[in-house]
Formats: structure tokens, C-alpha cells, sequence
């Protein structure tokens, strides 16, 4: 019998490439040439704009965006959706704003009891998503009303937050050396950062998680655990966004029901320009981390320049993600010829 | 090859099964042994994939015993067959497309390392045992890289090395080459052999004759639910085996003659195939369809009738080659261009392809039609419900009321809708994939006198059935399909042996195809 | 039981006569009608009037559901709509060109919508979003960031005027979803909506041209959301591209479920729909009339939709039927 190693990399039918990249680099590589051409841009414009606190406060401003987004990467990755993390992070900075300032409970026990109800609340709404098959869009939209709602049981009027352990977290700057120091936020951010990269990488959950966004019916297949693995997936998300919430009562030092109005949209935006595929599988969290990023620069821009109005934000926003949307439908469109019909998703 | 004398690895006892009632296998006895590829055939209906299903955990075990390696199992998911050693590979590759080789293979098995170094997956010695698995196979490709990438072949290897990599024992493969070209049916082959000679017992299910030969050494047949009997593959020639699957005898002589086509006729044809084909599909149909004919299309289940079909009526479209409609060249990208042009279509999926199933019957039938007259000639309600009565008359459709949701109806009368549909733009040739299919005897005598008025009225009909007896009774000349190509043509008034020897005849001496 | 399930509008029916109800039973003056300077003036002609926005952006979302389809930038689409009315009408005063200019616009938003979807075959949340999120970012370019005001008689006529008695706007709205269904009629575009919604695939090989179909329901819900536009901005006299229709997406899409249409598309009903935003804003009325917190207002829609959404889970209504016997491989997601 002829023993030669039959398929080598050449023999591949259409094996798919593009400038050398592994397909599932693309969407990343062009979120990462974006990032660094709108800072050079911005360089080249403005000389204040490549100080290092300018980059810092990038992260300080958008952390608890940039937890947020974090938990969304993996929900996106399962092929859903959570719209309700503005919503229960604005529930959390009520929670925590109600008890330690009017039932003047124990600080810590409050940001304990509020990460734990944020994560059942995500464990809630995942539970609902794979027992009964609701479209994660629906159920987490019904979550999205139940949280605001609460919000503003607890209080229509904000709630300002003057307990001296969140003080002291607040100012708090823990210098990075030359001049330049970051915030606890951002610290917590960027552990979360990590810590999700790990939980993407080099976990069987992850790649779990990975493998539903693929093709869910496969998984099953494969014998993984689809439920359990959704089920925790939502439950992160809502952690994140609890974490998110303890992290903006900090930085806004207050709770309010009207805060986080609208951070869903820029929590999908940036995960999508970060290069995550909305139909799931395909993302990485270091891409969402740029994408907050972007939309962070974004608004520096705005700013830097001076004579643009706020609303560009906006409207540059949506026209990243009409981009990075078309641009991954055609990548999809190349795949599907390329590959076999079994690529195709069962939905 | 005297593989009977090898030990038995997994074996199957009277095996009764029933979906709701209605019985799908009867008393089946089935044997596998170490080191041997062994082929599972039968016609549609017949119980194979029952029996798989049976085998692996997806349906449970209802009357019967499995025993494996010698010991009864009863297999309650597809993940406990797999543990027990019982893996299967599927046409459709069930692996994630988006993940990479090696995690493909591993994925829920994926190596640690230990939690003093992190205790993440430990991605080095993952792809090196990915790599170390797809070369038993002779396959040597970039494991890093995402599965979706490579080819359906290697997809297939993919998955067959997760199967053995979890369990050497027992492999299923459920026709793992409906959609490889030659090249790769090779390679997949080849790794096969090394797998049962290193003992793997391998179950092989196919449509494709000439690929049994190649590869298995023994043969199980199954009709209608029962065991026809297991053949070792060099004692049962094409023709024997297909007069096993079918039940009658036949005969592996036939006459070159009866093969000429009866096309004396003058009349111009309704529609002409010139070397029509697809990739993944057909290749090189060449047809003409004349005005009062019934053509039919004859061969196996997987042959590439439905495929003809669906190229002539614009389901698909041709990679290449001409279709001629009333002679002038046409291009059908959607059905809605060739039911504009009264080329209407009924498939042979009624659940999934033909009933829109919480409309009423009337809508179910008047769909093509209005579809065709466009959103702003609306069918009056009173022409609506004529054509819908007229149509459910000729047809014979049963129904407390015609506007019941089709969805409620017996199959047979859901079948009959679905002509009525076709029927209802009035087409000059309508094309009926399966149309007999889980129909009583009755309503198929009632179908099949339907196409010969029809033909007599002077339509043209393309009647696709697996049963060959009924293809004769009404085909004016019947075309023979095997292995996704067309291999034949024969008249109207031949015998059944006629067609089977053409459907079972071996690659080597099959002719090169029609004629004209 | 089972016979009240049958009629699609029996449970949405039943819901708005509990609501009014209650309603009737804690405010006796409720249920009353008065006729005042030539028009009609109480509660429930009250709760017809500011219904009729969000009945329009529904009518329009139930055909876009209906066809397996989801528009989620109907907010925005209002917020534009608004903002070019207020702009034109400010320094021109010329009603016409408004009205022509701002459905023009929303018409343009969805066609867009609707290429993304048939065109670029994109999954109809995304390509709404994508209009979500920069749609409110156009609306404050429009209006260069401010809260346009509109005083103009005749604008005003539009949100607050009264026709033969009645709200204008409800009037509109009436006449308009009346004009609808009598197109659903006289037409088969109801036949092959529900074709398509319900078996995409049959209804392809049955000659139904689902694209061309496809696109032109979005821009219908595109036009539905600028005429929403035109009457919330006339109400309220201005124009403001952050808060006109915020969250008017997600009421839409809770009175078409409300209605009866299945989110998985198919089957769907135009009455039932507009039930469904009537019950919305009795609703909003009963929580004013209660002197609760008008924003717990969410806390009651998140509930109606969980119900709505279980009752229509065939997986849950199984949980029920067949809790006794759950064979151990059922739960296997397939």
C-alpha cells in the first residue's frame, strides 16, 4: 500500500487564505490596521493626542464599557445576543448606591451580593434561552425592561454615593511611573480582560462556547455541553455587567436609573468592529478590547477636534459597523463556496 | 477473503422497532466482526438507518439485544455508544467548521496541563497528538488551521479521527462519499483499509454499487424492515445484490437493443437538455421531452434523479450545458422563471420543500398559480374556489374541508395537493419527484392513471420513482440514472429486468450513455 | 380551554377589556365620553390618540415579522423623520414639502434596511442595528443638536387636531392600517407573506419571488415609522432627535406578539396588532392613573412578555403536557 501522506497543504480544495491569514484572523486584522491608523491620524492632527494618560484614559473612561463588552464577546460567540446589560448595570449602581448609602450596609457584602445577583440574572435568562428555545433576543430584551423597571422602583432620582471606601476608590490613581497613573476601574477592567482571555483560550468551557457558535447542532453532536455551557455563558455576561455597574458607581459616584442608557448598542458596536462575527464562533476578546478601544478614540477625536459635534460619534459608529458587518458577510460569502455544505449553520 | 471466522465485535439480535406505531424494522439480526468493512444496503424504506440509529443511541433500543464485544449494551444517547466504542461519522460532517483541526478532534478532550503550570489546555501536545492521529490515516495537513478550510474528504478523515481516537472498536459511516469526486473516495478508502487492518470493524452505508465492491467484504441487506440476508460481497454480484434490495429477480443479461431509444417522433420537443450538469450534482444530462410523453427516471435512491429534476426546473442552476424550452434556450435561476415558462415542479421532500403547512389547502394550491399571475391579479374568490374544487376533484383529495390547514392531511393527500398545485398553472410539462411515496396502493393506481390523461391531453410529464414496476406501467420511454450519471434510455414497452440490469449493471461495461 | 386558544384575537381581545376593566372600576369617569367644543373628548379617545404611533410602527413591524423578518430601527427611523419635518417647516412653512421630505427620508431608510437583508443577506437584527445606532446620530446632524420647536397651526394639526369630532391622528392611523388591510385583501401579498414566513423553502419552489417581496416590507415599515414621526413631533411640537421614539422598537415589537404573530413569522394579524398597541397604552394609562412611577411601566411589559413568549414556546407548553413521562433523551438539543 502506497503510504505517502496523501493531502498535504497544497492539495486542499480551496483552502481558504486571504494575504496568508488564517480566515479567522481577517476580521481582526482589519479592526487592528483601523486602530492604528486612526491613531496615526490622530497624531498627525493633534500633538497633545499621543501622550501616554491620553491612551490611559481611554481605558479609565470605557471600563466598565470595556467589562461589558467583554461579557458580550462570549454571548456573541454562542451566536446570541444580551441587550440587557445596560439596563442591569443601572440596577447594579442602584442596588449598591440603595443599600450602602440609605441601608448603610456593609460595602463589601453589597458589591458581593449585587455580582452574585447579576450573574443569576444572566443564569436566568441563558436557562430560558436553551430550556424553552426562546430567541435570546426577545428574552433578553424582556430582561432589559425588568432591570430599568427595577431601577426605578428603588428611586427615580439619582442616588449620590458619598461612602468613604468607594470615595477613596474613586480618586484613587495608582501611578504607572513617568507621570502617568490609572484608575481601580480600569485595573478591574483589565483583570477582566485577562481573565476572559484565559476563559477563551485555554478552557474547554471557552472553547465550548466557541464550538455552539460554530454550529450548535455539532456540539451536541461532539457530546459537549450545549445547556450548561449557555446557561453559563448568559450567567458571565451578567456578572460583567454587575462588575460593569460597581465600576461606574465608582466613577459616576452615584446610582441612577437613567445611567448606561444605550450601552447594549455600544457593547455589541464594539465587539463587532472588535471582529467577532455576529452569527458566532468567530472573535476574539483582544479584538473587543480594541473595538472599545476605537470607540473610545473615536470620541477623543471628536473632542480633540473641537468644532465637531457629539453625534458624530454616532453616525461614525454606524458606519464601522455597516462596514465590518458587509465585510464579514462577504468573508461568509467566500466561506460558504469555499468549504463544504456542512459549514452551513443550523439555526 | 474467509472473514466469517473473524470475532464478532458487535452483534445484533432481533431487532424490533416501531416509530409510533408503525413498524420500521422487523426482527433484524446483524453481525460485525474485528477487521472487516462490511456494507449495509437497501432501498428507501428498507430499515438502515432505523437500524443505525438504533445502534448508536439516537433512538432507543425497543425489542432486541445489542452486544458488544460480548456483553449487552443499551446505548441512550450518541455520546454513550461513543463511550461504549460505537462511533459514527455522517455525510453531513457534524464537526464545527470554525474551530481548527486539532480542536475538532479533541474538543471536550482536550489535554490540560497541570495546575501548577496554569492548568489551560495544553494547545503543543493537543496539535501534536491531532497531528500523530491523521497520520495513522496518511493524512498530513496544517492541524492549526480552521476545519471549515479544508475539503469535505478531509472533513470526513476530521471525523473519523475524533471516532477512533475516542474508541477504535466500531466505526459507522452513514454515506460518507455522497459528495466526493473520485479522487477523494480514494483517499478516504485507503484510510480506511488501514483502519480494519488494524482491527477496526468498520460499518460502511452507501447508495453507490461500485464502491461496495471496492471496499467491503461482506454485505447486509435489509428490505422493508427485514433482514434479507448477509452475503459475503465476492458471492453476490451486482445484479444479485440488487435483486436482494428490490426483491425479484434480476437478470444480468441484457440486450444492447432494447436500449435504443423510441425517438421517432416529429413532434418538437417541450424541453431539451444538452449536456447539462452540476458540480456535486449530475454530470452530462442530455433529454428531450415531447408533448403526450411520460418520461421516467429510474434508478437507486441517491442515483441523480431528483438532481435532473431540480435542474430542469430551476431549482438549481446548470454549471453548464443548454435547456431549450418549446426550442428556444432558456435560464432558470428561480423556480418562479420556470413556472412562468409552465415548467412546474413537485417534490419529492413534501414537508420540508412542498407544503407550506399552516395554509389552507385552497392557498396550498392556488400558490403557484397566483404566484405566477403576480400580487396585482388577485384569483377571485369565486375562481379560487373553482379551481381549488375542480383540481381537489381530479385528485381525489380527501379532506373534511378545503380550508383545513394542509399540515392535517395524510401524506397521500398531502401529495395530491401538491400535484393539484402543479396542475393549476396549467403547465406544458410538470415533473413529479417521488409522487407514489408513502402512498397506498390505491391512490398510487390513482396518481399513476392521472399521468396518463395527462399525457393523452398532451402534456408533457417527467414522472421520478424508485419503483420500477410503476415507471412502466405508464412511461413512454424510461431514463436510467446510476451514480449520478445518466447511463441510459430505454422504450416504454421494455421488462423490469430490462431496467434493473441497466440500474445494477457494473461501471466497466455500463454504455456511455444516451445517444441522442 | 382550548377553543379560547383557537381564535388568534380571543386573548389579546380579553386582555384590553380586563384592562379597561380595571380601569372602569378604580376611576368611575373612565368609561365616560363628553362632547366639548365639537369634539370628543375622555379617556379612551384619549388613549385611541396617542395610541396611533405606535399602532402605525406595528402594523408595519407585523409584516416584517411576518416574513421571518425584525426591524429594530424604528425608534431611529421616527427620530429622522421628525427632525426633517422640523427643518423643512421651520424657514419654508411649507407643509407639503415636510411631509413629502420626511416620509421620503423614512421610506429611504427602509429600502436600506431592507437591501441589507435581501441584498447583502444579512440576519435582519444586524442589518436594523446598524440604522439604530447611527439613525439618531443623523437626526442630531438634521437638527444640528438642538430641540427643534414647531409652531405651525397647521403642523399641529397633524398630532393634535380633530377631524368630524375625532383625533386626527387616530383617524390617520385608522385610515391608514384600514388601507392596509384592504391592499392584504385585495392582493395576495397576504398569501405569499404568510408563505414565506412559514415555509421559506416551499414557498421558493413554489414560484413565490420572496425578495423583491422582502424589501418592500421594510420600506413600508420604514414609511409607517415616518409617519409615527410626523404625528409624535406635531403632538409634542418639536423635534427631538434623542428621545422621539426611544424605545418604540421594542413597544412595536411587543404589540405585534401581544397580537398573536408568531416571532418565528407565518402567521400574523393586522387586528390583533392593533389590540396589542391599544393594550400597551391602556396600559401606560392605567400606571399614570394608579400613581405609580410611570417607568415601572417596563416592569409590566417585561411580564406581559415572558408570558406571551413561554405560552408560544412549543418546548414549554411540552414541559405540561407530558410532565409526568419524560423520556431520558428528550431534552437533547437537535
Amino acid at each position: 500500500m502506497n503510504a505517502a501522506p496523501v493531502a498535504h497543504g497544497n492539495v486542499t480544495r480551496r483552502s481558504l487564505t486571504i494575504l496568508g491569514l488564517d480566515r479567522r484572523l481577517v476580521p481582526l486584522a482589519g479592526t487592528l490596521a483601523l486602530f492604528v491608523a486612526m491613531i496615526i491620524f490622530g497624531a498627525m492632527s493633534y500633538k497633545a493626542f499621543l501622550a501616554p494618560q491620553v491612551f490611559l484614559n481611554l481605558v479609565i473612561d470605557n471600563a466598565f464599557l470595556l467589562i461589558v463588552a467583554v461579557g458580550m464577546t462570549f454571548v456573541i460567540l454562542t451566536g446570541g445576543i444580551d441587550l440587557s446589560v445596560g439596563s442591569l448595570l443601572a440596577l447594579t449602581t442602584m442596588v449598591v448606591a440603595a443599600l450602602i448609602e440609605k441601608a448603610h450596609w456593609n460595602p463589601w457584602l453589597v458589591m458581593l451580593l449585587v455580582l452574585a445577583g447579576g450573574t443569576a440574572f444572566g443564569a436566568v435568562q441563558g436557562f430560558l434561552v436553551h430550556r424553552y428555545r426562546l430567541q435570546p433576543f426577545i428574552v433578553t430584551l424582556a430582561g432589559m425592561f425588568v432591570a430599568r423597571g427595577l431601577c426605578y422602583l428603588i428611586d427615580t432620582e439619582s442616588i449620590p454615593v458619598s461612602n468613604p471606601l468607594l470615595q477613596q476608590l474613586a480618586y484613587a490613581r495608582i501611578p504607572l511611573g513617568g507621570r502617568v497613573a490609572i484608575s481601580s476601574g480600569a485595573i478591574i477592567a483589565i483583570v477582566t480582560v485577562a481573565v476572559a482571555t484565559w476563559l477563551a483560550h485555554a478552557t474547554r468551557f471557552g472553547r465550548t462556547v466557541y464550538a455552539i457558535g460554530g454550529s450548535a447542532k455539532s456540539a451536541a453532536l461532539m457530546g459537549l455541553p450545549v445547556g450548561g455551557t449557555l446557561v453559563r455563558v448568559y450567567a458571565f455576561s451578567g456578572f460583567c455587567a454587575a462588575l460593569a455597574g460597581l465600576v461606574m458607581t465608582v466613577y459616576m459616584l452615584s446610582g441612577y436609573s437613567l445611567h448606561a442608557v444605550g450601552l447594549e448598542l455600544d457593547a455589541i458596536a464594539a465587539v463587532v468592529i472588535g471582529g467577532t462575527l455576529l452569527t458566532g464562533g468567530v472573535g476574539y476578546v483582544a479584538g473587543t478590547v480594541v473595538g472599545v478601544l476605537i470607540l473610545g478614540i473615536i470620541q477623543t477625536l471628536v473632542i480633540f477636534n473641537g468644532t465637531l459635534s457629539s453625534w458624530w460619534t454616532r453616525i461614525v459608529v454606524g458606519i464601522l459597523l455597516f462596514v465590518f458587518c458587509v465585510s464579514q458577510k462577504l468573508i461568509e460569502k467566500r466561506a460558504s463556496r469555499a468549504s463544504a455544505p456542512s459549514s452551513e449553520k443550523s439555526k | 477473503m474467509a472473514t466469517g471466522d473473524r470475532r464478532p465485535v458487535l452483534e445484533a439480535r432481533g431487532i424490533v422497532h416501531a416509530y409510533s406505531g408503525k413498524p420500521a424494522l422487523d426482527g433484524v439480526d446483524f453481525c460485525l466482526r474485528a477487521g472487516e468493512v462490511h456494507a449495509l444496503m437497501g432501498q428507501n424504506g428498507a430499515g438502515k438507518s432505523t437500524l443505525i440509529k438504533v445502534l448508536t443511541g439516537v433512538e432507543p433500543l425497543q425489542t432486541g439485544s445489542i452486544i458488544l464485544d460480548g456483553a449487552a449494551i443499551r446505548p441512550a444517547s450518541t455520546l454513550d455508544a461513543q463511550q461504549s466504542g460505537i462511533s459514527t461519522v455522517y455525510q453531513e460532517v457534524n464537526l464545527c467548521p470554525n474551530l481548527s483541526v486539532a480542536e475538532n478532534i479533541f474538543a471536550g478532550r482536550q489535554p490540560r496541563k497541570p495546575w501548577a503550570r496554569g492548568g489551560g489546555i495544553d494547545w503543543k501536545q493537543l496539535n501534536a497528538r491531532a497531528l500523530e492521529l491523521l497520520a495513522r490515516l496518511d493524512v498530513d495537513i496544517d492541524v492549526r488551521r480552521e476545519l471549515g478550510g479544508y475539503s469535505v474528504a478531509l472533513q470526513q478523515m476530521v471525523a473519523i479521527a475524533r471516532a477512533i481516537d475516542i474508541s477504535a472498536k466500531v466505526l459507522i459511516l452513514d454515506e460518507p462519499t455522497s459528495s466526493l469526486d473520485s479522487g477523494e473516495v480514494a483517499q478516504l478508502f485507503q484510510a480506511l483499509r488501514k483502519l480494519r487492518d488494524r482491527g477496526t470493524a468498520i460499518l460502511f452505508v452507501t447508495h453507490f454499487l461500485d464502491q461496495v465492491y471496492e471496499i467491503c467484504e461482506r454485505i447486509t441487506v435489509l428490505r422493508n424492515g427485514k433482514l434479507v440476508g448477509e452475503y459475503p460481497a465476492s458471492e453476490l454480484d451486482h445484479a444479485a445484490l440488487v435483486s436482494a434490495m428490490v426483491g425479484r429477480a434480476v437478470s444480468n443479461d441484457f440486450t444492447p437493443a432494447a436500449r435504443v431509444a423510441a425517438e421517432s417522433s416529429q413532434t418538437p420537443a417541450v424541453l431539451s437538455a444538452r449536456g447539462v450538469q452540476r458540480q456535486g450534482g449530475v454530470s452530462r444530462v442530455n433529454l428531450e421531452i415531447r408533448p403526450g410523453e411520460i418520461l421516467g427516471f429510474a434508478g437507486l435512491l441517491g442515483s441523480g434523479r431528483t438532481e435532473v429534476a431540480r435542474l430542469l426546473c430551476g431549482l438549481d442552476s446548470p454549471d453548464d450545458g443548454e435547456i431549450r424550452l418549446k426550442g428556444v434556450a432558456v435560464t432558470m435561476h428561480e423556480p418562479a422563471a420556470a413556472i412562468a415558462q409552465g415548467v412546474s415542479f413537485c417534490p419529492e421532500e413534501r414537508k420540508t420543500e412542498g407544503i407550506v403547512d399552516q395554509l389552507s389547502i385552497r392557498d396550498n394550491i392556488v400558490l403557484s398559480l397566483q404566484a405566477r399571475l403576480g400580487l396585482w391579479r388577485k384569483l377571485s374568490p369565486q375562481h379560487r374556489r373553482e379551481i381549488t374544487d375542480r383540481l381537489a376533484k381530479q385528485l381525489d383529495v380527501r379532506a373534511a374541508s378545503l380550508d383545513m390547514p394542509i399540515g392535517e392531511l395524510s401524506g397521500g393527500n398531502q401529495q395530491k395537493c401538491l400535484i393539484a398545485r402543479a396542475l393549476a398553472i396549467e403547465p406544458c410539462l410538470v415533473v413529479l419527484d417521488e409522487p407514489t411515496r408513502g402512498i397506498d396502493v390505491a391512490g398510487k393506481q390513482e396518481i399513476m392513471s392521472l399521468l396518463i390523461k395527462l399525457a393523452a391531453e398532451g402534456m408533457a410529464v417527467v414522472f421520478i420513482s424508485a419503483e420500477v414496476e410503476e415507471l412502466l406501467r405508464v412511461s413512454s420511454r424510461i431514463v436510467v440514472m446510476r451514480d449520478r450519471e445518466q447511463v441510459g434510455e430505454l422504450p416504454g414497452g421494455c421488462s423490469e429486468d430490462q431496467v434493473y440490469a441497466l440500474i445494477a449493471a457494473p461501471a466497466a461495461s455500463a454504455p456511455a450513455g444516451n445517444a441522442a | 380551554m382550548k377553543s379560547l386558544f383557537r381564535h388568534s384575537l380571543a386573548w389579546p381581545a380579553v386582555t384590553l377589556i380586563l384592562l379597561l376593566g380595571l380601569n372602569a372600576v378604580m376611576n368611575p369617569g373612565f368609561l365616560a365620553l363628553a362632547w366639548r367644543d365639537g369634539h370628543l373628548y375622555g379617556s379612551l379617545v384619549d388613549i385611541l390618540n396617542r395610541a396611533a404611533p405606535l399602532a402605525l410602527v406595528s402594523a408595519g413591524m407585523t409584516l416584517v415579522i411576518a416574513a421571518r423578518g425584525l426591524d429594530i430601527s424604528v425608534g431611529a427611523v421616527v427620530a429622522i423623520s421628525a427632525a426633517v419635518a422640523a427643518v423643512i417647516i421651520g424657514p419654508t412653512g411649507n407643509l407639503g414639502f415636510a411631509i413629502a421630505g420626511a416620509l421620503g427620508v423614512a421610506l429611504l431608510c427602509g429600502i436600506w434596511n431592507g437591501a441589507l437583508v435581501v441584498g447583502v443577506g444579512m440576519q435582519p437584527i444586524i442589518a436594523t442595528l446598524i440604522l439604530m445606532v447611527a439613525g439618531r446620530g443623523v437626526a442630531q446632524l438634521i437638527t444640528g443638536g438642538q430641540i427643534l420647536t414647531v409652531y405651525y397651526a397647521p403642523y399641529d394639526f397633524i398630532g393634535n387636531g380633530y377631524l368630524l369630532g375625532l383625533p386626527f391622528a387616530a383617524l390617520l392611523a385608522g385610515a391608514v392600517i384600514v388601507l392596509l388591510h384592504v391592499l392584504l385583501s385585495v392582493t395576495p401579498l397576504g398569501l405569499f407573506i404568510r408563505a414565506i414566513g412559514i415555509n421559506p423553502v416551499a414557498s421558493r419552489i413554489a414560484g413565490v419571488r420572496a425578495q423583491p417581496i422582502t424589501l418592500c416590507l421594510y420600506a413600508f415599515g420604514g414609511l409607517m415609522a415616518g409617519l409615527a414621526g410626523l404625528i409624535i413631533s406635531s403632538n409634542v411640537k418639536s423635534a427631538d432627535a434623542n428621545n422621539a421614539g426611544q424605545l418604540l422598537e421594542l413597544d412595536a415589537i411587543l404589540a405585534v406578539t401581544l397580537g398573536g404573530t408568531a416571532l418565528t413569522g407565518g402567521k400574523f394579524s393586522l387586528a390583533g396588532t392593533v389590540l396589542g398597541a391599544l393594550i400597551i397604552q391602556t396600559l401606560t394609562s392605567t400606571i399614570y392613573s394608579l400613581g405609580v412611577p410611570p417607568e415601572v411601566n417596563l416592569v409590566f411589559k417585561a411580564a406581559l412578555i415572558f408570558l406571551v413568549m413561554l405560552l408560544q414556546s412549543p418546548d414549554f407548553r411540552a414541559t405540561f403536557k407530558r410532565l409526568p413521562v419524560r423520556p431520558p433523551g428528550a431534552e437533547k438539543t437537535s
